[in-house]
């Protein structure tokens, strides 16, 4: 199993309620599904993605989150996934009030732009990074909002967000103890459990 | 003349007439002591009975939703574009159920039919019947088709009501519900256009107060009018603008035919229709009130206005799904305004309230209301998948 999927599943109840907010082809609500006997709703706006989540048996509503999650009823959701979805986002630090009003937990993962890769990328070729990770131009990307590990950090506090567990891996989603120490600078894919104060 | 049915056509089928004499007791609490139900049926059930799909119609359609009545027929049936082998409702996968409802002019009883009791015709004493009063005759129908419980029921418009009726009301009778371009209850402007249309049948001087057929006549100015109107509904701007958009600019320059002054092919300056909307509008008006019996249409519409599954749950609609436990798709289009996507939206905001399993999409199509009778590719995508799923659930098996 994909490590950050393991990391994912060790967070989510059985038989819960799970929202997952940009749910791409329903994957890992297919895993979670799957693994855990989830109740899930995932949201999407591509159509093909939609229809693959349908393929694969997976609720799915065609919903924009930059228009927010105000249809959602407050603690109706047990967890509000939020996977590679953030940086996309118009108002990232609205969506992530809503996900933990909607849900009693929220999962959070995003590509860490503090890692080092990204932080050489810039300093040595004055450039915004383009990776096979990452391969986007910065006119056509549409992640318009990159953090780092420590903004997200950041973000929380100011926010008086619970971290409950933090980590990181990197692109192949594989960790490593070295990754765990300096996970601002060595982490590529940030993965947070988090929850309200 | 069709020259040859396609083969993807469910070919030539046979109406059949089921007749029920249990008295069945109306919302309004009249009761129809017997009635008659056309109804179609398309493809094989299978040996355990759960392949079976019900198809629920809207204001104008009928029974015939699929396929050719004889060779010489120039259309197929009203949904054909989403019925028939390897399409959207794949009658090679499914067997599909669909019905004349009660109250309706092409085989069931209505009030173009005999009343028994004064042998004379029902018309205007033919009692109201609700989206409520359908789906209990629909059940009753189940029954004598012996038919346990749907895989699905499917509609579009006032048919999709009838798929949220169903699920409200025989929650254990179907797995699925799939409820495309409906609302959960009428607008007041939705209403305001179904009472210019009630107005303008019955304004008719040979309406004779819905009698009109004891009079040997029919209020074929009225009925044209009403389904005009109804036709401007559902069409978007842009479908009629990219149908029949020409300017006075374009006809005078063209020197065409769209005018009536077919000698000069000039602008009429007078009441003629000038532009192609106005004859288009004028041919379905035309057309319709030849085919449609106009007290039908009156109850049609009114059954629309009074739909409304929250009334008995202190209007919360989200009490009225609790019960539910099938599984919900709903599909809207993005230039219907007369159920626009937001209505959808509504439906969708309530069954998440009740949470309920849904699945919800959203296609940008260009064909207004009109749009769930077309073979848009991405709705027919959606629409196909949804099913595959459905039939792979209840054999058990990817199809």
């Amino acid at each position: 199993m994909r490590p950050d999927l393991e990391i994912i599943q060790e967070w989510i109840k059985p038989n819960s309620r799970v929202l997952d907010l940009g749910c791409g082809d329903g994957s890992l609500l297919h895993f979670l599904k799957t693994a855990k006997n989830v109740n899930e709703i995932g949201l999407e706006i591509d159509n093909e993605n939609i229809n693959s989540c349908i393929e694969n048996g997976i609720n799915v509503i065609e919903q924009n989150l930059d228009h927010g999650l105000s249809n959602f009823q407050s603690n109706s959701f047990d967890t509000v996934l939020l996977a590679q979805t953030l940086q996309a986002l118009s108002n990232p630090d609205r969506l992530i009030d809503d996900m933990l009003r909607v849900g009693t937990n929220g999962i959070v993962t995003f590509p860490n732009f503090g890692n080092w890769k990204s932080r050489f990328y810039l300093s040595s070729k004055g450039r915004m990074p383009v990776s096979k990770f990452m391969p986007h131009q910065w006119y056509d990307t549409p992640n318009i909002h990159f953090c780092t590990v420590n903004d997200f950090d950041a973000l929380c506090v100011e926010k008086e967000i619970n971290i409950l567990a933090r980590t990181v891996v990197d692109s192949q989603h594989q960790g490593s103890w070295y990754m765990r120490a300096w996970p601002n600078f060595l982490g590529e894919i940030a993965i947070y459990h988090i929850t309200k104060k | 003349m069709t020259n040859s049915i396609p083969t993807d056509s469910v070919g030539l089928v046979t109406p059949q007439t089921h007749h029920f004499d249990k008295p069945l007791t109306l919302r309004s609490g009249k009761i129809l002591p017997s009635y008659d139900l056309v109804v179609e049926t398309y493809g094989k059930l299978n040996a355990d009975k759960s392949n079976a799909i019900l198809i629920c119609h809207a204001l104008s359609g009928d029974h015939h939703a699929a396929g050719f009545h004889s060779v010489d027929d120039q259309k197929p049936g009203w949904w054909d574009a989403c019925i028939g082998p390897g399409k959207a409702v794949d009658t090679n996968l499914f067997h599909v159920v669909s019905l004349n409802n009660l109250g309706g002019c092409a085989g069931s009883t209505g009030p173009a039919s005999i009343n028994p009791k004064t042998s004379k015709y029902y018309g205007p004493d033919f009692p109201v019947v609700t989206v409520r009063d359908w789906v209990n005759s629909q059940a009753r129908l189940m029954d004598r088709l012996e038919i346990p419980k749907w895989a699905a029921v499917v509609g579009g418009s006032l048919g999709g009501m009838q798929a949220l009726r169903w699920a409200i009301s025989y929650p254990e009778r179907l797995n699925h519900a799939i409820c495309i371009a409906a609302a959960p209850k009428l607008s007041a402007q939705n209403i305001a256009f179904n009472e210019v249309a009630r107005h303008s049948i019955t304004s008719d001087p040979n309406f004779h107060r819905g009698h009109y057929l004891e009079e040997g006549t029919y209020p074929k100015q009225g009925l044209m009018l009403a389904r005009m109107v109804g036709h401007i509904t559902y069409l978007s701007d842009n479908a009629m603008r990219s149908k029949f958009g020409k300017s006075v600019a374009e006809i005078e320059e063209e020197g065409n035919n769209f005018g009536r002054d077919l000698r000069t092919g000039k602008l009429s300056f007078g009441f003629n229709a000038d532009f192609q909307v106005e004859s288009y509008l004028h041919y379905q008006g035309e057309r319709f009130s030849e085919n449609f019996d106009a007290n039908t249409y009156l109850l049609m519409t009114k059954a629309l206005d009074y739909f409304d599954p929250s009334v008995d749950y202190e209007g919360d609609l989200s009490k009225a799904f609790e019960n539910c436990s099938c599984k919900f798709m709903l599909m809207s289009f993005s230039t219907d305004w007369r159920f626009p996507p937001e209505r959808s939206r509504e439906l969708v905001n309530d069954l998440l309230k009740a949470r309920k399993q849904l699945s919800y999409v959203e296609i940008e199509a260009d064909a207004g209301h009109d749009a769930f009778l077309l073979p848009i590719p991405r709705y027919i995508g959606a629409f196909s998948t949804y099913l595959k799923k459905v039939y792979s659930e209840i054999t058990g098996h990817a199809s």
